[in-house]
């Protein structure tokens, strides 16, 4: 291994990436789009629910205590046969007359189901005291941010390694390098080692970012989250490398990329928790680099966990990035 | 003189089918070694092998000797007849690149001035022109000073300005004392520039020398000329060969006063004709045939 010739690969990916203006605008113009994307969606008043549609609303409510339910949006509405049509294709999740004291829902859906039942409750005596809990105050975006940031590492890392070999590859750049004392070995961890550059500073830049804006949960340790963060990068980038060992056309290599790149989305709870979902998915999604990354991070902003509370994690994300960066080595062709 | 480059008995094999069919070369060290053959003759498959690019199926190379190794890499220098650069560098920057590479470099104001580098040396590599490509790729094989040179048609695509100045700087490289060998589909080039050239033709050397010894060899008749409508049709009967193209006839012939008494007797204007030896191209036709090859 030559420090040298990896070094002059290193720096001469990174000229061409910085030089590449759509490229470099994309890159930082997605994170920012991502930022504005969460400033807009978590600020302000916050999400509404349910959709409840008030026919011909002049305000007589009957003094329904249904009416001061949070997160439940009212919307007027003055066409019947409209908005019943609007009920049936769930556009909204109940249709109420308040003049009629009459109500619709459709039977299929369970926001529907779930507004009759609070509908009936807060109209009746009631009958069970409130209890309260007490603790941190986790919002949606503290918890689904780890995952966005991680879902945006893990397209960068997997296209950004992936597809750049895959194009030196058709275009004969490989083929030209081979021809010199340069070594796969050198060559293929500059490129993981321009990428990961690359995927950290945006990473930072998106995390401080959104924080600016949003202002989000933090309790555990900086340097905890930025270990998890590079070596879950690596894992990725190495993936990364091992769909571009062989592919010889970018068709192909987006494909597999992409058959990749979604069911980790999916499967890795960046939207979603993946409690209650089959166990079988529970334990592929343990497959998955992405899911790691977000269980580890998750687990450091959210429950202030340390390094040694990750270890499993961080055990499991070193074991991939050797084992796909060993077997993407072994199967690299320069053509 | 000793070979710096040879093969014994290589062989590459493509789902049975041999692409290269036993071939026993010796490069000798300086001057230009010219592999021609028409497409699909195995000449770039044996070229890849020489170059380290492709494993032969059997058979061995040998670069000095010794089998083809680090050594091997650090003093060759190869220019491959398509290849991209990395975009968004200079050719500077492509240059520096490429010279990282290896322990021993020209200096790179040398470089400049071989290979004429000096208008364009800052510019983005994918705004050159397809001359100033070649002048750059061509520095780049050469950024090790290296022993021997592989040139992939290095001039195919430019036009003949970019190709003559091209040759200038290949005669350079050879008045350096270093080892060249040259593919090319242009004969015309191989004869300019080759000391000693081979024909490949189905996977085999079908014929190996310089270029004036293969055309002693084979021709003793020189090739008169003349426009197709200056010649009747259907033609006369000649005690020559005649070969008829479409735009012209060709009359092979050993004694050039007895043919044009032919011609004149039969009547045949002679304002037009010309008069020429036979070139590599009439070997290359001769040796390969005619039909089209994809």
């Amino acid at each position: 291994m030559s420090f040298k010739r990896f070094w002059a690969v290193f720096v001469y990916r990174n000229w061409e990436f910085l030089r590449d203006r759509s490229s470099l605008t994309w890159n930082l113009l997605f994170p920012i789009s991502l930022i504005a994307g969460f400033t807009f969606a978590f600020s302000g008043p916050g999400l509404d629910l349910y959709k409840v549609g008030l026919l011909n609303d002049t305000g007589d409510r009957n003094g329904s205590e249904f009416f001061q339910t949070r997160f439940v949006r009212f919307i007027p509405i003055t066409d019947l046969s409209a908005a019943l049509t609007k009920v049936e294709r769930h556009q909204i999740d109940m249709l109420f007359d308040p003049a009629g004291q009459r109500y619709w829902i459709n039977e299929e859906s369970p926001k529907g189901y779930v507004l009759e039942r609070m509908l009936r409750g807060a109209d009746a005596p009631p009958t069970f005291s409130k209890q309260t809990v007490s603790g941190r105050a986790i919002r949606y975006v503290d918890w689904v941010l780890p995952g966005v940031l991680a879902m945006n590492t893990m397209f960068s890392c997997l296209f950004g390694v992936g597809y750049v070999i895959v194009r030196y590859r058709k275009n004969g750049m490989l083929k030209r390098l081979r021809a010199t004392p340069l070594r796969p070995l050198e060559f293929l961890s500059a490129q993981i080692a321009s990428r990961l550059l690359l995927v950290v500073v945006s990473t930072v830049l998106v995390f401080v970012g959104t924080d600016l804006f949003v202002g989000f949960a933090m309790f555990g340790s900086y340097l905890a989250l930025f270990v998890v963060f590079t070596l879950g990068a690596v894992s990725l980038l190495s993936l990364g490398l091992l769909v571009a060992a062989r592919a010889t056309s970018e068709e192909l290599a987006a494909g597999l990329l992409n058959a990749l790149s979604w069911p980790m989305t999916f499967l890795s709870g960046v939207w979603f928790s993946l409690e209650g979902v089959h166990p079988f998915l529970q334990q592929c999604a343990q497959l998955a680099p992405l899911t790691h990354i977000i269980d580890a991070s998750r687990a450091i902003m959210i429950d202030g966990a340390g390094l040694a509370d990750v270890s499993g994690h961080l055990l499991v994300l070193s074991a991939m990035s050797l084992g796909f960066m060993l077997i993407g080595a072994w199967m690299f062709r320069w053509e | 003189m000793s070979a710096l480059l040879e093969t014994c008995n290589l062989i590459k094999r493509f789902r049975g089918v041999n692409a290269v069919n036993g071939i026993d070369l010796a490069i000798p060290a300086g001057g230009c070694f010219g592999l021609l053959g028409p497409n699909g003759a195995g000449k770039t498959t044996t070229v890849e092998m020489l170059e380290g690019i492709q494993q032969p199926t059997a058979g061995h190379i040998r670069y000095r000797g010794e089998a083809l190794g680090p050594r091997f890499r650090q003093e060759v220098g190869i220019m491959f007849q398509s290849t991209a650069l990395q975009d968004f560098i200079t050719g500077r920057e492509s240059l520096r690149m490429f010279g990282s590479f290896y322990a021993r470099t020209l200096p790179l104001g040398e470089l400049i001035q071989a290979c004429a580098l000096g208008e364009f040396l800052d510019r983005d590599t994918r705004k050159l022109s397809g001359g100033q490509r070649q002048r750059l790729l061509l520095a780049i094989a050469l950024v090790n000073d290296p022993e021997l040179i592989f040139l992939d048609e290095p001039t195919t695509g430019l036009d003949p300005q970019a190709r003559r100045n091209f040759w200038e700087l290949i005669h350079r490289i050879k008045a350096r004392g270093k080892t060249i060998l040259l593919t090319t589909h242009y004969m015309e080039e191989a004869y300019h520039l080759c000391d000693e050239i081979a024909i490949m033709d189905h996977g085999r050397i079908i014929a190996q020398g310089t270029p004036r010894e293969l055309l002693e060899a084979h021709f003793d008749d020189v090739v008169l000329q003349l426009p197709a409508m200056d010649f009747p049709d259907p033609p006369p009967s000649l005690s020559h060969t005649v070969v008829r193209g479409r735009n012209s006839v060709e009359i092979l012939t050993r004694d050039v006063t007895a043919a044009i008494r032919e011609l004149l007797a039969h009547g045949i204007p002679l304002g037009r004709l010309q008069i020429r030896p036979r070139t590599l191209e009439d070997l290359f036709l001769e040796l390969t045939g005619r039909e089209l090859r994809t």
